[in-house]
């Protein structure tokens, strides 16, 4: 007992020391004492994560050894930067099926780091099964989820087999028995000393599952509506991100936020601005290719993914005429826009305007957790999770805004419903819809459809 | 008699103990006062702590299931306002044990933020399940209208200005603390929230989804005691010391026998086999239908084996006492899980007993960890095997579609009818 006792004190007077000389302040060291009491192995030696190795390029490295560090530095977020935007637009070219698969590899990337940082936070990188169980929950619910989309997006192809159409119907009778089992997989693990840490890392992993899986799936149901509706936020947010430091750089002076001390209200103003501009002109070219346009659909016969249909009335011309403050600005009394253009000025403004939120709570997340990134994936910039936080907020805003604003309810679910009711239900449903639509006069009665 | 002794030690007592020997000191676990009704301490104040501790528990169970049985009786309605009670004050509970563990009770604005989610979160759900079974009602009151066609806008933008006002009241020096207040918060909205509001659909399919679930669970843990105070020998779980193999499977046994039981005796009264409707003419709650088949009686063979045990060739049966037995099996053998969760929950954290709402009991999260499973399970069986699609709603969906969409839907579902058979060649069938 006393061994004890002396442990807990030495380790207690140890960390003391620690908080005292770094924070000075008496309500801080009470704070992180008690809460190291709580739990010692949190704060003693939180990973001021091992130095993050180099993983610039030995190209790069030669070829910048010449520039002064500063200059180097800027060289490399440069060339990772456009390098990044290449690898973008040869997906998109490569079409949507490439698409799924680089947002679910992102995804699975992204929390992988999240799940990583929780482990070291921890130090729980020994506990039994916890690897296993991360990645089972993981399986899990990306399962639910694109068993959800599948469903939906791919009906005719789930009607001819068999086996589809059994694990379609019970899905969310099988999900939820896969959840269970890792559940009971769980409690089974707990072990006696480890109680807490396993505990946290259960909550660690089911929010880094609640960010990352439900808004990367917004991200692809965006997609099937169409792929603008995947490029316009996206990009915006990028644009937001460069302009903003660009116009920070060169105007820079008055701070925004305590925890960003880099971003300023002129990089602010100047970025939304400038993405609102940019997102209302890059909608005005990708509005007039199909290929952006149209809802992605998966034909059958063919196996792969079409876009091909007729633009909807959001991706036609229309005059509007301009209000008679901005005539005498610009001159004209009336101005060919695509209707769409004007819901690239709400995306674009919510990516400028609450988009940043979502860089600083991964930047107070950072500080909180004290780490420089989340992790060294890409040279100069840090792990993808660094590049993609404030997508994640934008995604899930689009998805809201389509919902609510754009489409209406889903076609093809409701074919899906329709297709499992009893057969004499349908046949009532189908005769009312008959009346329906011939009263509509969508359907002429006099002919054979 | 060993193992029934453990019961009136604290468990967390036993668990800190030996915990403690590993995990240095911790803070310690709120003094539990004693809430017990003085009327009760003193009535009981002769008998040994043992035998008053085993009174105290055992009235406020009879209470507690006297509280179900009124509760039901007055409706749905009432019933609806109880769910949400229960999950306000879980939250409360679960809420209050992350600012002990984390002394944060003086964060800023941490106690707004908790409860602002916790009302976001609610009209979310609220929006979506009033919009559902309220469809008429919300259709007539222009306000109410609004606010429904756009409901995901507007639940997105209360979350989101909950989230923004999070990321600036992030103070220097706590960062940590507040990114952990706001994990422990969202993870307990997921359980929370989410279970409570599938208990109200499962509510709203019929009372008797409701009731017989939550019957099912209560006398699981009530016949596992009894079996384990009786017979009990070999421990369990490691987790609960208290748990045996004989407590569990007499329990399993017990519920599922239970379980038939009562779903025999409810299936016999359409105030509980029914849907929960909304009258929109009398603005109240009706439950007046024509019982689906699972609520008609019928005859069943009995497998041979049986037979001979029964004596009986067939046997009249409810179809929905087979799905009763699928319940019951869950409520024991799956349910317990969540009991587990709950005791490896308390051990981590040092409590004893979540809260001390309830005297003899603990906390109301106490008595619904197992509950909260259970609500899942039953609503994912319900969607899964029980109701398909309600033709009516998709009626009203499609006529929301645009034009196109509808012909090609018309299409569609005609081809397939027509390769069923269904429609042959007649055309204005």
């Amino acid at each position: 007992m006393s061994a004890r006792r002396r442990r807990r004190a030495a380790a207690e007077e140890e960390e003391e020391e620690e908080e005292a000389a770094e924070a000075g302040s008496d309500k801080e060291v009470d704070l992180e004492e008690r809460l190291g009491e709580l739990d010692l192995r949190i704060d003693s030696d939180v990973p001021d994560v091992p130095p993050p190795t180099d993983s610039t390029p030995e190209i790069l490295k030669r070829a910048l050894s010449g520039l002064s560090a500063r200059w180097k530095n800027w060289w490399i977020r440069g060339i990772l930067t456009l390098a990044m935007i290449s690898v973008f637009f040869l997906i998109i070219y490569l079409g949507s099926f490439m698409l799924m698969l680089l947002v679910l590899s992102i995804q699975v990337k992204c929390y992988h780091e999240i799940i990583t940082i929780g482990y070291r936070v921890y130090h729980s990188y020994d506990l039994p099964w916890f690897r296993s169980l991360s990645w089972y929950f993981l399986l899990c619910v990306n399962y639910f989820f694109y068993g959800e989309t599948v469903a939906d997006y791919f009906a005719t192809f789930v009607q001819r087999r068999e086996q589809l159409q059994f694990l379609i119907r019970y899905h969310r009778f099988i999900s939820f028995a896969l959840y269970l089992t890792g559940f009971c997989m769980f409690v089974l693990s707990l072990v006696k000393k480890h109680y807490r840490l396993q505990f946290y890392m259960f909550a660690w992993t089911h929010v880094t599952l609640l960010i990352t899986v439900t808004q990367s799936h917004l991200v692809i149901q965006n997609l099937f509506e169409g792929m603008i509706w995947f490029l316009v936020p996206i990009s915006s947010v990028i644009c937001n991100d460069i302009t903003a430091y660009i116009f920070g750089f060169f105007f820079g002076r008055t701070p925004l936020i305590k925890l960003s001390p880099k971003k300023t209200w002129e990089g602010f103003i100047g970025g939304f601005f400038s993405t609102v501009v940019f997102g209302f002109i890059f909608s005005y070219f990708l509005a007039q290719h199909q290929y952006f346009v149209c809802p992605v659909e998966y034909n059958s016969e063919t196996n792969r993914f079409v876009t091909e249909c007729e633009p909807s009335e959001l991706f036609q011309m229309t005059k509007y005429s301009v209000p008679p403050l901005l005539q005498a600005v610009l001159g004209w009394e009336t101005v060919n826009m695509y209707p769409f253009q004007m819901h690239s000025i709400a995306l674009s403004t919510f990516a400028s305007l609450i988009g940043p939120f979502g860089g600083f709570f991964a930047s107070g997340f950072k500080r909180a957790f004290k780490i420089k990134d989340f992790a060294d994936t890409i040279p100069g910039h840090g792990g993808i999770m660094d590049r993609f936080d404030c997508q994640y907020l934008m995604a899930t805003f689009v998805h809201v805004y389509i919902t609510s604003f754009i489409r209406g309810p889903n076609p093809s679910k409701l074919l899906k419903q329709l297709l499992i009711l009893q057969p004499e239900q349908q046949l009532s449903v189908y005769k009312t819809l008959k009346s329906h639509l011939i009263e509509k006069g969508i359907l002429q009665p006099s002919l054979r459809v | 008699w060993s193992e029934l002794q453990s019961e009136n030690k604290l468990d967390g007592e036993t668990a800190s103990d030996s915990e403690s020997k590993s995990e240095f000191g911790g803070s310690p676990a709120v003094p539990t006062s004693d809430d017990t009704p003085e009327v009760l301490n003193r009535a009981l104040s002769n008998l040994s702590s043992r035998w008053k501790n085993w009174w105290v528990r055992g009235i406020l169970t009879l209470a507690m299931i006297t509280f179900f049985f009124i509760i039901i009786y007055l409706g749905p309605m009432v019933l609806m306002t109880i769910v949400m009670c229960v999950q306000i004050k879980c939250f409360h509970e679960i809420i209050t044990i992350g600012y002990n563990v984390y002394h944060s009770y003086d964060l800023p604005w941490f106690r707004t933020l908790s409860w602002y989610f916790l009302l976001c979160v609610n009209y979310f759900f609220y929006g979506e399940t009033v919009t559902d079974y309220f469809f008429t009602l919300v259709q007539r009151e222009e306000p109410l209208r609004i606010l429904s066609k756009y409901h995901r806008f507007i639940s997105f933008a209360l979350y989101l200005t909950g989230f923004c006002m999070f990321v600036l009241s992030l103070v220097k020096k706590h960062y940590r603390l507040q990114f952990y207040m706001f994990g422990w918060t969202h993870v307990t909205l997921l359980i929370v929230v989410t279970q409570s509001h599938l208990i109200i659909h499962n509510l709203f399919e019929g009372m008797i989804w409701f009731i017989v679930p939550i019957s099912c669970v209560i006398c699981n843990d009530i016949m596992a005691y009894m079996f384990g105070f009786f017979f009990g020998r070999t421990p369990l779980i490691k987790l609960s010391p208290k748990k045996t193999w004989e407590g569990f499977i007499g329990g399993f046994f017990a519920t599922v026998l239970f379980g038939l039981l009562l779903s025999y005796v409810m299936s016999g009264y359409r105030c509980f086999t029914c849907p929960v409707e909304f009258n929109n003419d009398t603005n109240s709650f009706t439950v007046d239908c024509e019982p689906s088949e699972l609520f008609q009686l019928q005859e069943y063979n009995i497998p041979l084996v049986l037979q001979s045990v029964v004596g009986w060739k067939t046997v009249r049966m409810y179809p929905f006492q087979i799905h009763s037995i699928a319940l019951s099996t869950f409520a024991s053998l799956i349910g317990p899980f969540g009991g587990f969760f709950a005791s490896g929950f308390k051990r981590a954290f040092k409590i004893k007993d979540f809260a001390n709402t309830i005297p003899g009991h603990g906390g109301i999260m106490d008595r619904f960890d197992c509950q909260y499973l259970m609500a899942t399970f039953v609503n994912v069986y319900i969607a899964s095997f029980i109701r398909g699609p309600n033709p009516s709603k998709l009626i009203q969906q499609f006529l929301t579609l645009r034009p196109d969409q509808q012909l090609h839907i018309f299409n569609t579902l005609k081809a397939h009818l027509v390769d069923k058979g269904m429609l042959g060649s007649l055309e204005d069938a």
